[in-house]
């Protein structure tokens, strides 16, 4: 018995068509992967399922039964709750707020009455969240638990999760999959879509694979191994990308932090007497759960957060007190954790590529318009951009957006490089690019601080591995040293090592 | 002295009174992501509409009606072109503006001719319910509708925006009609039914100098209070408890500047420096207090399902 059937769905935006007769069958009770690049088709066949996109054609079945969703409002009424990629959240907003807004009781929000209920159900689908604390001061990995405890609230039968673990780290990506498999056996069915092939052979009952909008097949996970499941997704057997050990003890120090204090927004210590230091040719990781001090850590680092005391030099220059243009043109090259924060969206790509340099292209106060577009197509071609140079940033996908931001900054050989979440919510083919790019960078003698809540990352990457926990350094260890386990001790603060 | 502070305390309560109805039908609005501009014009309209019909038919409770519903059709036109059509917020809201002006003037004229005495009505009676003991009845000699906007219509706009699930959605649909629409509200209802509310009260505060206030309709009438509504929206960053303080400074240097005019000081200064008064305070206020105004995120964005 199939809880959804999507049957034929064709859904085209202009030329392209993003899914391409598509059918798609959900079980009761099953954890079902979509698997697929990004630009395959599978968020917008979720977005149609969730009444966000309309299809051309193709028919829509919940519980046997055919349904129109017009709206998510129709979707929430079938029973199929989504958490999407970019979160739905409102920012001034509470957490509580933000959970029961569209499925409220009543008229009359009591205020205490709707917290407890909210922190019930925290409790009871083991999110830990304080349902008064508003959500603009949550970081991103707290932002998705609200997410998914919002979906979760209105008693989805059917949840579908939109990369749910790409901003976790492994201990809260083993406590959602307890929470999945605890709501399977409930009977919920859920929609995982992922990248991660890992996750999809551990938790998942069956998957689905699309490649540019078409439905390659439908597999039982246990009959699959990953490397048959990357071949579906890709067409080709995928290769990850990770450092050549070499030895960098030689090098110079080019960024040195110390101690380092700055405050977050609400006014408390974010980060308590932070000693780092980066040589030439390095990548230095910081490792942590969300929320421990890396958003603050990463603005003070490009001059965009105020520090209440301590020192950051680049090649023995201090730059604290200097403006973040005064960073960038010291040499620090700012890749910022939003993508969108980087960029003006409605602003051309070849806008954004001279954004941080307008005044070189300034001739006696007006833009050289000619030297910008020769400029971009360079850039573009280079980095391999997928997009013309006038397409506004904001119709990109997230991997060619993020080219766009690496190509701005690290075109001007920065001296340090400050990388936070640089592949959060990009595909396999992007998330290598970028990797390599850094890798690029460390070989040309930068130094790299990259900042991630994603271990894999940083274990393929850095060097040196730091452990951020409550906004203080506990401890850094050479790469050969760092196990997932020693890390993930470090990361939840049961020890420190100096 | 006692006597000057207390009548001047209760000429600050009437003279606030048209601009804290608009500002809170304004902050509706805006709260739900739409700047309306036509604020100006229909409280023009309102004025008007609520004149007109109150002389013509012997009733002030009918005008002051027929007002607020002219109100309401013109925050759901306001809505029709910016909601539903996608036009610019700002073309759309002084659109109307020009519109509700032009209608009002053109039907005045008609109906009045061209008279150098403006017609007049006999206006609303004010209540007085502590007539026995003098410097309270001073304070408390007011119009119903002033009663109305201070102890129902401002706490009733926070109420209902901060404790009911209609205002969660208005909030919302104003900073992230994405997420609100994810979530299954109903962004473009939600919108239609703010314009729809706050033009009922900006109309409202222009009947009340029409009907109450002044009992009489001039082309001067509003002067800019529309204007004036907008920037104590933003003072009172959005919160209608917060606007009404702000309604309260601007009533408050009218009522003072027009003490100061009569009381025949001799100073050597033009009485219009007076009369600019409360815009320069309210511009200050503005100034001071507007530095960390949080604009409700999706204010003048169209919203569009992709």
């Amino acid at each position: 018995m199939y809880i959804v059937d999507m049957l034929g769905i064709t859904k085209t935006f202009g030329e392209l068509v993003a899914n391409d007769n598509v059918d798609f069958q959900l079980r009761k009770g099953e954890i079902h992967a979509l698997l697929g690049e990004n630009g395959a088709g599978k968020t917008t066949l979720m977005r149609i399922l969730y009444g966000l996109y309309r299809p051309d054609t193709g028919i829509i079945k919940v519980a046997e039964q055919p349904v129109e969703i017009h709206s998510p409002k129709d979707a929430i009424a079938n029973g199929i709750g989504m958490v999407t990629q970019h979160f739905a959240l409102v920012p001034p907003l509470s957490v509580a707020e933000n959970i029961v807004l569209g499925n409220t009781d009543g008229f009359v929000v009591n205020r205490a009455a709707m917290e407890a209920k909210v922190a019930a159900a925290a409790d009871r689908f083991g999110i830990v969240i304080d349902p008064k604390s508003l959500v603009r001061h949550l970081a991103v990995g707290q932002r998705q638990r609200v997410e998914i405890l919002k979906a979760l609230y209105r008693n989805a039968r059917v949840l579908i999760l939109d990369e749910p673990t790409a901003v976790l780290v492994p201990q809260e990506v083993d406590a959602l999959f307890e929470t999945l498999n605890r709501l399977k056996a409930d009977g919920l069915s859920v929609i995982f879509i992922s990248h991660k092939l890992h996750e999809v052979t551990q938790i998942t009952d069956r998957v689905t694979v699309l490649r540019d909008g078409k439905l390659i097949g439908t597999v039982d996970t246990k009959d699959m191994s990953q490397s048959q499941l990357a071949a579906m997704m890709v067409g080709r057997e995928t290769f990850g990308v990770t450092r050549k050990d070499e030895q960098h003890e030689q090098q110079p120090v080019t960024l040195r932090i110390d101690n380092l204090c700055a405050k977050n927004d609400q006014g408390m210590p974010a980060l308590t007497n932070v000693c780092l230091e980066v040589k030439a040719g390095e990548i230095l990781g910081i490792a942590g759960v969300g929320g421990n001090g890396q958003k603050e850590l990463a603005e003070s680092l490009c001059g965009v957060r105020d520090c209440a005391s301590g020192s950051i030099q680049l090649a023995g220059k201090e730059l604290i007190g200097k403006t973040p243009a005064g960073f960038t043109q010291a040499g620090v090259g700012r890749i910022p954790e939003d993508r969108h924060e980087g960029m003006v969206g409605d602003l051309t790509v070849t806008e954004n590529l001279a954004l941080e340099h307008l005044n070189e292209y300034t001739r006696s106060g007006v833009l050289d318009h000619k030297a910008i577009r020769t400029r971009a197509e360079e850039l573009i071609h280079q980095f391999q951009i997928k997009a013309r140079p006038n397409d506004p940033v904001r119709t990109l996908s997230g991997g060619n957006m993020q080219k766009v931001l690496l190509a701005r900054v690290l075109s001007r050989n920065p001296k340090a490089v400050i990388v936070p979440q640089p592949t959060r919510g990009l595909d396999v083919g992007a998330t290598d690019y970028v990797r390599q790019q850094l890798l690029e960078q460390r070989d040309r003698g930068a130094a790299i601080l990259l900042i991630s809540e994603d271990l894999d990352e940083i274990l393929a990457l850095s060097d040196r591995i730091a452990v951020i926990y409550e906004g203080e350094i506990v401890g850094i260890l050479p790469a050969g040293e760092a196990t997932p386990e020693r890390l993930g001790l470090l990361m939840s603060g049961a020890v420190k090592e100096h | 002295m006692e006597i000057f502070i207390i009548n001047l305390i209760g000429a600050t309560l009437r003279v606030s009174t048209p601009i804290l109805l608009a500002a809170i039908g304004e902050t509706y609005a805006e709260r739900a992501g739409i700047l309306n501009l036509g604020i100006e014009g229909t409280m023009f309209f309102g004025a008007f509409i609520g004149f007109f019909v109150a002389d013509k038919s012997g009733s002030l409770w009918l005008g002051f009606l027929v007002a607020v519903l002219s109100g309401v059709v013109f925050g759901l036109l306001m809505a029709l072109l910016t909601v539903t059509l996608g036009v610019n917020q700002h073309v759309s809201g002084l659109g109307i503006t020009m519109l509700c002006t032009g209608l009002s003037l053109f039907a005045f004229r008609l109906n009045y001719g061209g008279r150098s005495i403006p017609p007049s009505i006999e206006s609303f009676q004010q209540l007085a319910p502590f007539k026995n003991i003098p410097w309270l009845n001073t304070l408390t000699e007011q119009y119903l509708l002033t009663y109305v906007a201070f102890l129902v219509i401002v706490p009733l706009a926070w109420w209902l925006l901060y404790r009911t699930s209609f205002g969660l959605k208005i909030r919302s649909v104003g900073e992230n009609p994405e997420a609100a629409d994810a979530a299954g509200v109903n962004v473009f209802a939600v919108r239609y039914a703010a314009l729809a509310i706050g033009g009922g009260l900006m109309a409202a505060g222009g009947a009340f100098l029409s009907l109450a206030q002044l009992g009489a309709f001039t082309h001067g009438i509003i002067a800019g209070r529309g204007w004036v509504a907008i920037a104590i929206v933003i003072f009172g960053n959005w919160n209608p408890v917060r606007a009404m303080w702000g309604a309260l400074i601007f009533g408050g240097t009218s009522a003072l500047q027009l003490r100061l005019q009569t009381m025949g000081l001799q100073l050597p200064i033009p009485y219009e420096t007076f009369l600019a008064l409360p815009y320069i305070v309210t511009i200050i206020a503005l100034v001071l207090a507007g530095r960390n105004a949080s604009y409700p995120a999706a204010l003048l964005k169209p919203y569009r399902r992709e």
